[in-house]
């Protein structure tokens, strides 16, 4: 190297590899700090997106073709086992009927309840569907890219699931694609219940595995194995009463102040190829400032909730 | 010398090659790196983006060096979703690598090569997962498999690219011929 930069320099071929470096490697780290930290580049981010567009539509037509072949082969040889799956959705549609018909008749009476009590009104929501068209990228992030986006008005915070549970929440729109993040994704919370005896508490995502655990949990708080997780709807972004989770393992270990709760998502989060976008819930009011008396509790809970 | 060398024999003077080629190769490594691949070979998966970009600056350092492949990093962050100048730092660091040690590469043959190549892609991935540490607060042990199976396509892609590299010639030599 000493040899290529002292020696006589006949042609000029700009500055030397060290000096590149430098320079270039300041300016990624400038262009990290800058996303990191205050994620002004989204502009930017969605321009080149459309540019590379292509080739990433390019990518999914492998995985689109070996799609059809299995379906054309489906088709073809296994009829029967199509006929199967029809019945056994029928039955399963009789019997959702019925527990539909149910539900109405208690969401009414709920209605009724509420509005004899005052409370506010539980508001439906609507949904729309999306299709993954890309998965994680990346070994890091648990995130897919879904095809709808901005000029479907999908908005960041918006929550996705799909027929059984939770699967995650947009956190990125661009023009025609939005990003999902999964609920298992490092760090991701869901406010949730338990659906047994309305325990309070906050789900949290593992990163690596597909699994969930609940943090912060008293070692005599009362949970059991198979519980139900559903969402609580406090802070008004997930609506009530979906479920997310189920209770796989507890480890009660007197050593630590908490127990170790470990849990199985209920969607499908790294199945489904079709994803249900939930309108956004209506704004909660405005939360009071902090005053030093109130200080404490929940506060830190609730901090990386988008 | 045996048939694998990428190095040049004396006889013949090697052509520069095209710019269209160059994109060409490198758009064709971004489409490889998106498809989609999924768990356990989303971890396995060589990144082709580094490894084509390695191969041209190792052959080609005068034409294609860092900016390049800071851009192609720019672009590879778009794809992936991850911070804007993660591969970008991770690709610059990558082109000096292979900017330096690019002499040293050309007297090597490829088995040889492999070894100083493996330096530079470890090199590589541990910037990347280092950002995101620093960033994230976590590191998933299984991504540095991919600087091992890069580290082992890079025999079969420099054969490939030189390969190709000679059709391309091949081609001009004859049309060169036919024309006057």
């Amino acid at each position: 190297m000493i040899d290529s930069t002292q020696s006589f320099r006949f042609f000029n071929r700009g500055p030397s590899p060290v000096v590149r470096l430098v320079f270039f490697a300041m300016l990624s780290l400038l262009l990290l700090f800058v996303d990191a930290r205050y994620r002004y580049l989204e502009s930017t981010r969605s321009a080149l997106s459309v540019l590379l567009s292509p080739i990433q539509q390019l990518a999914t037509y492998p995985g689109v073709l070996w799609h059809q072949a299995g379906n054309f082969f489906i088709t073809q040889n296994a009829q029967h086992a199509l006929m199967d799956e029809n019945g056994e959705l029928r039955l399963q549609h009789q019997n959702d009927a019925a527990q539909l018909s149910q539900f109405q008749a208690l969401q009414l009476e709920n209605q009724q309840i509420r509005k004899l009590y005052d409370l506010p009104q539980r508001n439906g929501f609507t949904t729309q569907l999306a299709e993954i068209v890309y998965t994680e990228r990346d070994v890091f992030q648990r995130k897919v890219l879904v095809h709808k986006g901005a000029s479907a008005k999908v908005e960041i915070g918006q929550v996705v699931m799909d027929d059984a549970g939770i699967v995650g929440q947009i956190t990125r729109v661009y023009p025609g694609l939005s990003e999902v993040t999964l609920i298992t994704e490092k760090d991701h919370a869901v406010p949730v219940q338990v659906l047994r005896n309305g325990l309070r508490t906050i789900l949290f995502g593992s990163g690596d595995t597909s699994q969930l655990s609940l943090r912060y949990m008293p070692v005599g708080a009362d949970i059991q194995n198979d519980d139900m997780l559903v969402t609580s709807g406090i802070d008004g972004i997930y609506p009530p009463g979906i479920p997310v989770a189920k209770v796989i393992k507890i480890e009660r270990d007197a050593a630590y102040p908490f127990a170790r709760v470990t849990c199985l998502p209920v969607g499908g989060v790294d199945k489904h190829r079709h994803l249900l976008i939930l309108s956004a819930m209506d704004k909660l009011p405005e939360r009071p400032a902090e005053t030093a008396a109130s200080n404490g509790d929940k506060r830190t809970k609730s901090k990386r909730k988008n | 010398m045996p048939v694998i060398s990428t190095t040049p024999s004396k006889s013949e003077i090697q052509r520069p090659v095209s710019n269209l080629f160059v994109l060409s190769s490198l758009l064709f490594a971004l489409f490889l790196n998106g498809l989609p691949w999924e768990g356990i070979w989303l971890a396995l998966r060589p990144d082709f983006v580094a490894l084509v970009l390695l191969y041209w600056c190792t052959h080609n350092p005068w034409r294609i060096g860092i900016g390049l492949s800071w851009t192609v990093g720019i672009l590879a962050d778009v794809a992936d979703a991850s911070l804007f100048g993660q591969h970008a730092l991770a690709y610059t660091l990558l082109a000096f690598g292979g900017v330096v040690l690019h002499r040293r590469l050309q007297m090597f043959d490829l088995r040889q090569q492999t070894i100083q190549v493996f330096g530079i892609f470890a090199l590589t991935y541990a910037s990347y997962a280092l950002i995101h540490w620093q960033v994230n607060g976590f590191v998933v042990w299984q991504y540095f498999l991919g600087s091992l199976t890069s580290t082992l396509m890079w025999t079969p892609l420099s054969m490939m690219i030189q390969a190709m590299r000679h059709v391309r010639m091949d081609n001009d030599r004859r049309h060169h011929e036919r024309r006057p």
